[in-house]
């Protein structure tokens, strides 16, 4: 039913299009009445094509199987159709009116999506400084099919600091072999924490591994390629292989002072449910890029990391568990030899119920910059959702930095959500 | 450029490797479901001709699926995915299919097949939607499998694809969906017959699963555990319904299995009413295994409950 109309009614817009072309740009030095006549004559023409098409959707509704007379939207031939008929000739012509008319007229926008990022800080941390309170991020996105072979998601951070591109990218979802590509920006597929947005962690910060190792607050984002690939497997057991180009900027961790400078990045996933309600994720990452010292030195990623989900299917809703740890290692060649820092954070978040969960986190990671400095860390999370669009977290975390200071702070998040969000990859 | 050289070398391994999927999927056309209902029905109208896996279990709320990995293995290899929609499964289908590696099943791929098209959708907005209001369906109520005419509708739309993708079975397609329509007469009319003595009955629900059931069997829906569609209840609108149920004498509650129990028990201790585990889903207990044992199972708890609360 759907279907039908909705093509129909898109054929109807797109003759009506086609007729206001066909008035506006009548061909010129043709006497008036004649150019009247003829207007006159098309006119009628197009009349009779309007009939003929909406005789034609009549015929197709009809022909639907099991349409149920509630379940029909009112086709209604909105503006598009009148104006042409009505219009006067010459540019001050009235053009279709979009927006407001019907649902119809916004049938090919994005999805739009809202995320607001609130948080407040309260003690001292001079090491991960963040003010008192602040609109953190305002996350909007733009989501869509592009055409039959790709679709495309944008989400675009405001923030106090101004407008920046957080991914961007174009997605080939119908190619051979197996194959799934991305192009644009987006977050870089090192480990998992990488790759999720602020809304979709369990913390309202990022772990101290992703801080001193893997590109500062907000993780690696850059401009590239990337190709995935699932690779032959036992049965049920899903091996996923990625490959990717980039320009070679990724906050402070690769840098790229010539166009053959690019980074690239490859991870390799392996998944497999245990039980119905318990599953084990397990990663290998690793990610090579020029760093600032200039072409000849390069900063080399490798990472670890494994996921254990435990969720029962009765009380999905009710009870999940999901514990999580990363490793990292990092091997930054500098003029004076090579910087060997090794990061990790492992935490776990329990659902209590529907409305509360519990969480926890442990940080320990060296500096890419100065390997023997290492900080340590320790987070208890606590998060309220008053529904799926809404959600309030308290987090304490203990920072023991390496020069020896210990912070305690208490840091305060709201997070809510407007539109059509699409959902989180797993 | 020699650093291209690793991702290169990884894409080229990876190619080399052969084709995971593809290779297996020869004969029969595979079908997956989004819920167990659809591949129930499916399975009716399909018979051994085709092969039918559902991604969510019937004892699972069909809102909240986990996206797991293991469903995109099942996705890549189908020729077929059957959904609800109505947004039903917006939460987690769509990277799901994005990420599947299969042109067959994409929106609008002849693979892909949406089908609340073809059946009568109850509770569509009729006025501007908000999340005010909870977490509203603006598509209409997706729980419109429960009539069993609605059940007739999609085995038909499923008949009709599966004779797209399948034109050597038509026949064999056609044969078994008239053979599952007159099984499914019968059978409507036994329950018709086995509820009409309750038609009228008055009662309470956990969540707005059961518009199109309850139209079907006469029972009306006074109101909801739920203070808002997707709202977790509430200590005062759960006192509001305890008051409600008293006053109406309302005496019985119907849940959905994955919903919790306690708040629905303290509401029929505080009333003297009833709670019953109503099965929205074929698969939400392990004899329910069809379409038709779906109605069998909950028109029997039913009337056995509204016998006891006359």
């Amino acid at each position: 039913m759907k279907t039908g109309s909705a093509f129909s009614r898109e054929a109807l817009k797109r003759f009506a299009l086609a007729a206001v072309c066909l008035l506006l740009f009548a061909p010129p030095g043709v006497a008036a009445e004649e150019a009247s006549a003829d207007v006159a004559a098309r006119l009628k023409a197009l009349e009779e094509r309007i009939r003929a098409l909406e005789a034609e959707l009549a015929a197709l509704k009809a022909a639907q199987p099991g349409a149920a007379p509630a379940a029909a939207p009112p086709v209604v031939p909105v503006a598009a159709v009148a104006a042409p008929v009505g219009a006067p000739q010459g540019p001050t012509g009235q053009l279709p009116v979009y927006g407001g008319a019907s649902a119809l007229a916004k049938i090919f926008n994005p999805d739009i999506s809202v995320i607001g990022n609130f948080t407040g800080a309260i003690g001292r941390n001079p090491l991960l400084p963040r003010p008192a309170l602040e609109m953190r991020e305002t996350e909007v996105g733009f989501q869509a099919v592009v055409d039959p072979f790709a679709r495309a998601d944008f989400f675009l951070d405001f923030s106090e600091e101004g407008v920046d591109l957080e991914e961007g990218y174009l997605t080939f979802t119908s190619l051979p072999a197996g194959l799934l590509a991305k192009v644009g920006k987006m977050r870089t597929g090192f480990g998992i924490v990488n790759t999720k947005h602020n809304d979709a962690l369990p913390w309202i910060d990022r772990p101290l591994v992703t801080e001193n190792l893997l590109g500062g607050e907000e993780g690696m984002s850059e401009a590239g390629f990337s190709v995935s690939r699932l690779l032959p497997a036992p049965k049920d057991v899903f091996l996923e292989l990625t490959a990717q180009v980039f320009r070679g900027d990724a906050g402070d961790v690769f840098q790229s002072s010539r166009r053959r400078d690019v980074s690239v990045v490859g991870h390799l996933r392996g998944y497999g449910d245990l039980t119905e309600s318990t599953n084990l994720e397990l990663g290998l990452s690793y990610a090579r890029g020029h760093n600032d010292f200039g072409s000849t030195f390069t900063t080399d990623l490798y990472g670890f990391d494994a996921t254990l989900r435990w969720r029962p299917l009765r009380r999905a809703i009710y009870h999940s568990l999901l514990w999580r740890s990363e490793l990292v290692w990092s091997h930054r060649q500098e003029p004076l030899g090579t910087q060997r820092a090794f990061g990790v954070y492992t935490g776990a978040d329990y659902r209590l119920n529907r409305r509360w969960t519990l969480g926890g986190r442990y940080d320990r990671s060296g500096r890419a910059r100065d390997a023997g400095l290492t900080d340590n860390g320790f987070s208890a999370v606590v998060t309220y959702w008053p529904s799926e669009f809404s959600q309030l977290r308290w987090q304490y975390r203990f920072t023991n930095s390496a020069e020896g200071r210990n912070d305690n702070e208490l840091l305060l998040q709201f997070l809510f959500n407007l539109g059509v969000h699409g959902a989180h990859p797993f | 450029m020699k650093i291209l050289t690793f991702p290169l070398a990884l894409v080229l391994l990876a190619a080399g490797a052969g084709l995971p999927s593809s290779a297996e999927a020869a004969d029969k056309p595979k079908v997956v479901t989004t819920t167990e209902d659809l591949a129930a029905l499916a399975r009716e109208v399909g018979g051994e001709r085709v092969e039918v896996e559902s991604i969510a279990r019937g004892y699972q709320d069909p809102h909240f699926v986990e996206p797991k990995p293991s469903f995109l293995l099942k996705l890549n290899r189908a020729d077929l995915l059957i959904l609800v929609g109505l947004q039903l499964e917006v939460g987690w289908l769509p990277p799901l299919i994005t990420q599947s590696r299969n042109p067959r099943i994409q929106l609008g791929a002849p693979g892909y097949l949406d089908v609340s098209q073809y059946c009568e959708i109850l509770e569509i907005p009729t006025v501007v939607i908000t999340r005010a209001m909870g977490d509203v369906h603006p598509l209409g109520n997706p729980h419109y499998w429960l009539d069993p005419q609605n059940g007739r509708r999609i085995a038909e739309a499923i008949r009709a694809k599966l004779t797209d993708l399948s034109p050597a079975d038509a026949a064999y397609f056609q044969q078994r969906y008239e053979d599952f329509s007159r099984r499914l007469a019968e059978a409507e009319k036994r329950w018709d017959q086995q509820m009409v003595p309750y038609r009228g009955q008055r009662i309470v629900t956990y969540h707005r699963s059961w518009p199109n059931f309850t139209r079907r069997f006469g029972l009306e829906v006074v109101d909801y555990v739920e203070p808002k569609p997707g709202i977790p209840p509430s200590p005062s609108h759960t006192l509001e319904l305890i008051n409600f149920m008293r006053r109406e004498n309302i005496k019985l509650i119907l849940v959905e299995p994955y919903f919790d129990l306690k708040t629905p028990k303290a509401v029929a201790r505080e009333t003297g009413g009833e709670i019953v585990v109503l099965l929205p889903s074929v698969g939400g207990e392990k004899e329910v295994t069809d379409y038709f044992q779906l109605f069998d199972y909950d028109i029997q708890l039913l009337t056995a409950a509204l016998e006891r609360a006359k």
